[in-house]
C-alpha cells in the first residue's frame, strides 16, 4: 500500500519558529523576520522587530503599546474572520479566546487546511471573543496544561474564596499577582462580575494595557495606581484593598509597602501546592488563560483533525492522549515559547 | 468536608501564625457538630480514623487513569495524594459528599476491601479540593503546620476562653467533643475531670534578665539546677497514667519505662532526662526517645528515662496549687518518702551565701548536662502560664563562635521579601588553602532594622543563585551564639550546633579573623 503523502508538507519548523513556507511567512516567529502573522500579543508570541506584521487590530494595538509606536515595519490590520492571501496561501483569523485580540490562524493552501491556534481557552471570558472551532486537516495547539491534573476550577469559586479571604482578614490588603496582558483584565471583570464595585489599585506596570483594554470597550470599572510620587510612596491607604501587580513584585520589594499584604497569586499553575509554596503565595486563585486538560481533549473532538501538532507545553502527554483517540500526533518542540499560566 | 478542605487548604499556605489561628476559629464558630469536633481532633493529631495505605489509593487511581499520564502527572506533582485528588476522573454518583463527621464511623470496623471501595466512592463526590483534604484524613497526617496547642488555641479565642481552660479538660475529652462545643458555647458547664489524669498547665519561668538581679530579695528565693531534659507532667488518677510535655502533648505512649511504674494517684512536675547509673546522659540520648509512637526494647534498656521532680499539684484529688512553694516543696518530700516512686528522684535545693556565690554556681555549670539556674519564690503559689516574678530560670551564658556567611534564603509571611535565613562556616584547612565549611543555620536574634541591612547586603553580595538561595561572597561575619555543639554526621562539618542564633553582626570583622572549625570542635560535650 503506497504510503499517504504527508499533510501540511507546505508549513515547517525553522529556529525561528513555524514557517509557511509559499506564503514565505512564519507564524508567532521567536526571531525578527521578514513577515509575520500574529496570534496574539504575549511577548513571547508577538516579538518586536519583524518587517510586516498581520494580526488583529487589538493585537497590533498591543504590540504598540508594549513596544512604543514601530513595533514592527509595516502593520496589517485584519479583522476576524476577514480572508487575504499571502504569496496564495489564504489566511484568516479566528478568536481563541485567550486574551484581547487573540486569534487562530486558519490557513489554506492546495485544498489543505490547517488552523495554529496559538495559546487559547474554552471557558467564557468577558474581556475577549470566544473560541471558535474550526474543522482543519492539521490541528496545531499549544499543551501548557497538558496533563491531566490540570483541571481549573470555576472561576467563580476562585473569586468566591478571595472574597471570603476579604471578610476574613478586613484589615490587610489583598495583593493578586497577575500577568499584565488578559489575566490582569480578566480577573478585574471577574471581580467585578462578583457584585465587588470599590476601586481596584494597580502596580503601575499594569496601567497601559488596563487602559488599552478600557478603550477598545472592556469596562473595568474603577482602577487606581496602587503607588503614586516620585518616591513611591503609597497613595492611599490600601487596608482592606485589593491590588494588582506583577508575580514579581508580589513578594518581593515592591510589596513592603503594602498594609500586612495577604499575597494572593492567579494562575493555573496554583493548582499544583508546591507551585504555590515555593513562590510564597498565601492564596492560590487557580485561574487560567489557558485550555486545561479535559479543554485541550474537548478542542481535538470539535476541531475533528485527524492530526495534531503540540507546540509548546507538555507535549509528550497530549500527544499520547491523542494517539489514544485514533488521532495522529507529534510534538513540534518549538523552543521560546514560555510558561506562563 | 468541603469547607474543611478549604480550611486545610489554606492553613497549608498560611505563614503567619495569627493567620491560622483566624482561620481555625471561623471555622469553630460557624461548622456544625460533628463535623468541627472531627476537624478538631484531626488538626489537634488526636484522630483515630482507619488508616489507608498509600499503596491502596494508587490502586485505586490506576484503576482509573492510564498509567503513563499518572506516572507523568506525578513526577510533576511529586505527591501522591494530591496527584490522586487532581487527577481523579469523576463518574457521575447519586451519592452526596460525605459529612467530616460520619467519615470515621463509616470506615470503622471495615476491612481494607471494603473501605476501599466506600473512599472511591466518597472521591466521586468531591472536587479536587475536597479529595485531597479526604485523602490526606485517611492517610495520617495533615501536615499543615498546626500544632495541637495551636488548635486549642484557636478554638479558645473563637469562644472568648484561655486556651488553658481548655488544657485543662482536653485529655478527658474524646472527639467529636460535643460537651466541649456545648460548654464553649454556654449551653452547658465545664465538663468535671477531677476523676480522669488531664494534663494541668504548668506554670513556667521567665528569663533573667540584666537589671533582675539587682532588683531580687534574693533572701526570698530558693535555688535550683536547671537540668538539661524536658520538663513534663506525670498525672495519675483512678488508674489512669499519663505523662505530659510541656505544651499538655501526651507522651505516655514512648515512656512505658516510667508510666507502667507508677503506683501513687497526683499530679507531680519535674525534668525528663536519660539517666544511666545514677549520671543524667547528654540531651541527645533523650532526643532519641522523643517524638516516637513506640519504642523498642533495646532503646528502653540503652536510654532509660527519669524524672527528677521539683513540684506537686496534687496529692490524691488534693489540689496543693494555691499553696505557696515551700509548703508545696515539703508535700513534695513527703509525698516521695509515702509513695517512693521508681525512677525518680528529687530535684536538690542549691544553698547559697549571696548573690556572687549563685554567680559561680551559674558560671561552673557547663559540661555537667546542667543548663543553669532556678529561681524560685518562696512563697509563689503555682499559676498557670508564665507570671512575671515568681520564676526565673538564669542560663549559664550562650557559647559564641565567630563565623561567615554563605548563603542566604529567603523567609516566609512577612519576612518572605527578605534574606532572612542564613548559612554561616567556619574555616578550615583545605586542599588548596583555607576553606569555609557549614556550620550551622540561624535566622533570629537580629533586629528589623539589622534585617533590612543583612537583605541589601545580601543583595549587593550575590555570586550564585540556586533557586530560592543565593550564595553571597564571603564578606560578613557573624558572631553566633548557641547552647552546645555535638557530633553529627548528618552535616558536612561533622558537627552541629544545638540553638544556634545571632548574637552580633561584625560588620566591622575581616573574614579571615573569623573562627576555626577546631574551635568549635574544642566545645563538644
Amino acid at each position: 500500500m503506497a504510503r499517504a503523502a504527508r499533510r501540511a508538507s507546505w508549513i515547517r519548523v525553522r529556529p525561528e519558529g513555524l514557517l509557511v513556507e509559499p506564503g514565505g511567512f512564519y507564524v508567532d516567529p521567536t526571531r525578527a523576520v521578514e513577515r509575520a502573522v500574529i496570534t496574539h500579543g504575549h511577548a513571547d508570541h508577538a516579538r518586536p522587530g519583524h518587517g510586516a506584521v498581520a494580526a488583529t487590530p487589538a493585537t497590533l494595538a498591543i504590540m504598540r503599546t508594549r513596544y512604543g509606536e514601530t513595533p514592527f515595519g509595516t502593520g496589517q490590520p485584519l479583522a476576524f474572520g476577514e480572508t487575504i492571501s499571502i504569496n496564495g496561501v489564504s489566511v484568516r483569523l479566528v478568536p481563541a479566546g485567550h486574551v484581547l485580540g487573540s486569534a487562530q490562524v486558519v490557513l489554506e493552501y492546495k485544498g489543505e487546511r490547517v488552523v495554529v491556534s496559538g495559546d487559547y481557552k474554552r471557558r467564557p471570558d468577558r474581556t475577549c471573543a470566544g473560541f471558535e472551532p474550526v474543522p482543519c486537516d492539521v490541528f496545531v495547539t499549544e499543551a501548557t496544561f497538558g496533563l491531566p491534573v490540570f483541571r481549573h476550577p470555576p472561576d467563580e469559586d476562585e473569586i468566591a474564596t478571595l472574597m471570603h479571604s476579604r471578610r476574613l482578614f478586613p484589615e490587610r490588603c489583598h495583593v493578586i499577582g497577575t500577568y499584565s496582558l488578559g489575566k490582569a483584565q480578566r480577573l478585574i471583570s471577574l471581580i467585578r462580575a462578583a457584585g465587588y464595585d470599590r476601586p481596584l489599585y494597580l502596580h503601575g506596570a499594569l496601567i497601559p494595557l488596563c487602559d488599552l483594554y478600557q478603550a477598545h470597550g472592556v469596562d473595568l470599572g474603577e482602577l487606581l495606581p496602587a503607588t503614586a510620587g516620585e518616591k513611591g510612596k503609597p497613595r492611599a491607604d490600601l487596608s482592606g484593598e485589593i491590588v494588582l501587580a506583577p508575580p514579581s513584585a508580589i513578594a518581593d520589594r515592591w510589596a513592603r509597602r503594602l498594609p500586612d499584604p495577604v499575597v494572593a497569586m492567579a494562575s493555573g499553575w496554583m493548582r499544583v501546592k508546591q507551585r504555590a509554596k515555593q513562590g510564597g503565595v498565601e492564596l492560590p486563585l487557580v485561574i487560567s488563560d489557558h485550555a486545561d486538560w479535559d479543554e485541550l481533549l474537548q478542542t481535538l473532538d470539535d476541531v475533528g483533525a485527524p492530526e495534531v501538532w503540540v507546540t509548546h507545553g507538555r507535549e509528550e502527554a497530549l500527544v499520547h492522549a491523542a494517539r489514544q483517540k485514533g488521532i495522529e500526533a507529534k510534538a513540534l518542540r518549538l523552543l521560546g515559547y514560555e510558561e506562563e499560566g | 468536608m468541603l469547607r474543611f478542605a478549604h480550611l486545610l487548604d489554606r492553613l497549608l499556605y498560611a505563614p503567619q501564625r495569627n493567620t491560622k489561628l483566624k482561620l481555625m476559629a471561623d471555622y469553630f464558630r460557624s461548622a456544625p457538630d460533628p463535623d468541627r469536633g472531627i476537624a478538631l481532633a484531626a488538626l489537634a493529631g488526636a484522630l483515630e480514623v482507619k488508616s489507608a495505605k498509600p499503596s491502596m489509593i494508587r490502586a485505586l487511581v490506576m484503576q482509573r487513569v492510564d498509567p503513563e499520564l499518572f506516572g507523568w502527572s506525578y513526577d510533576f506533582v511529586g505527591d501522591l495524594a494530591e496527584t490522586t485528588a487532581l487527577i481523579w476522573p469523576e463518574r457521575p454518583t447519586n451519592r452526596a459528599a460525605p459529612a467530616l463527621g460520619e467519615i470515621p464511623s463509616e470506615l470503622d470496623g471495615l476491612s481494607a476491601a471494603a473501605a476501599s471501595e466506600v473512599i472511591e466512592s466518597w472521591l466521586d463526590t468531591l472536587d479536587a479540593t475536597g479529595r485531597w483534604a479526604l485523602l490526606k484524613l485517611v492517610t495520617g497526617g495533615m501536615r499543615v503546620g498546626v500544632s495541637a496547642r495551636l488548635a486549642k488555641t484557636a478554638l479558645a479565642e473563637a469562644f472568648g476562653r484561655e486556651v488553658d481552660e481548655i488544657e485543662e479538660i482536653w485529655h478527658g475529652l474524646e472527639p467529636p467533643y460535643g460537651e466541649l462545643f456545648d460548654w464553649l458555647e454556654g449551653q452547658s458547664d465545664q465538663p468535671d475531670m477531677s476523676q480522669r489524669a488531664v494534663f494541668r498547665p504548668l506554670m513556667l519561668a521567665n528569663p533573667l534578665e540584666e537589671g533582675d538581679l539587682a532588683r531580687l530579695d534574693l533572701s526570698q528565693y530558693v535555688a535550683e539546677w536547671k537540668w538539661d531534659g524536658i520538663r513534663v507532667q506525670i498525672a495519675s488518677r483512678g488508674g489512669e497514667v499519663r505523662l505530659y510535655s510541656r505544651t499538655g502533648d501526651d507522651i505516655s505512649a514512648a515512656f512505658p519505662d516510667i508510666v507502667d511504674l507508677v503506683s501513687f494517684e497526683g499530679v507531680l512536675d519535674g525534668e525528663l532526662l536519660v539517666q544511666r547509673d545514677g549520671e543524667v546522659a547528654p540531651f541527645n540520648d533523650l532526643q532519641q526517645r522523643l517524638n516516637r509512637k513506640r519504642v523498642t526494647r533495646r532503646m528502653l534498656q540503652d536510654h532509660p528515662a527519669h524524672i527528677r521532680l521539683y513540684d506537686i499539684l496534687f496529692d490524691g484529688d488534693e489540689d496543693l496549687r494555691s499553696l505557696p512553694f515551700t509548703e508545696r516543696r515539703g508535700r513534695l518530700e513527703r509525698f516521695l518518702e509515702r509513695e517512693q516512686p521508681e525512677r525518680t528522684d528529687l530535684s536538690e535545693i542549691v544553698n547559697f551565701e549571696d548573690l556572687e556565690a549563685l554567680e559561680a554556681l551559674r558560671d561552673a555549670c557547663r559540661g555537667e548536662q546542667l543548663e543553669g539556674l532556678m529561681l524560685k519564690r518562696r512563697d509563689s503559689v503555682y499559676i498557670a502560664g508564665r507570671p512575671k516574678g515568681p520564676w526565673f530560670k538564669w542560663k549559664r551564658d550562650a557559647l559564641t563562635l565567630d563565623t561567615v556567611v554563605m548563603y542566604a534564603q529567603r523567609g516566609h509571611g512577612k519576612r518572605s521579601s527578605f534574606y532572612s535565613d542564613f548559612t554561616f562556616g567556619a574555616w578550615r584547612e583545605g586542599e588548596g588553602g583555607p576553606e569555609l565549611v557549614p556550620v550551622g543555620k540561624a535566622y533570629s536574634g537580629f533586629t528589623d532594622e539589622e534585617l533590612k541591612r543583612l537583605d541589601k547586603w545580601v543583595r549587593d553580595n550575590t555570586v550564585q543563585r540556586y533557586g530560592p538561595v543565593r550564595e553571597v561572597a564571603h564578606g560578613l561575619v557573624v558572631e553566633v551564639a548557641f547552647d552546645s555543639v555535638h557530633r553529627s554526621s548528618r552535616h558536612k562539618s561533622g558537627v552541629a550546633m544545638r540553638f544556634p542564633r545571632f548574637h552580633r553582626i561584625r560588620w566591622d570583622k575581616p573574614v579571615e579573623e573569623a573562627d576555626r572549625l577546631e574551635s568549635l570542635e574544642k566545645l563538644i560535650v
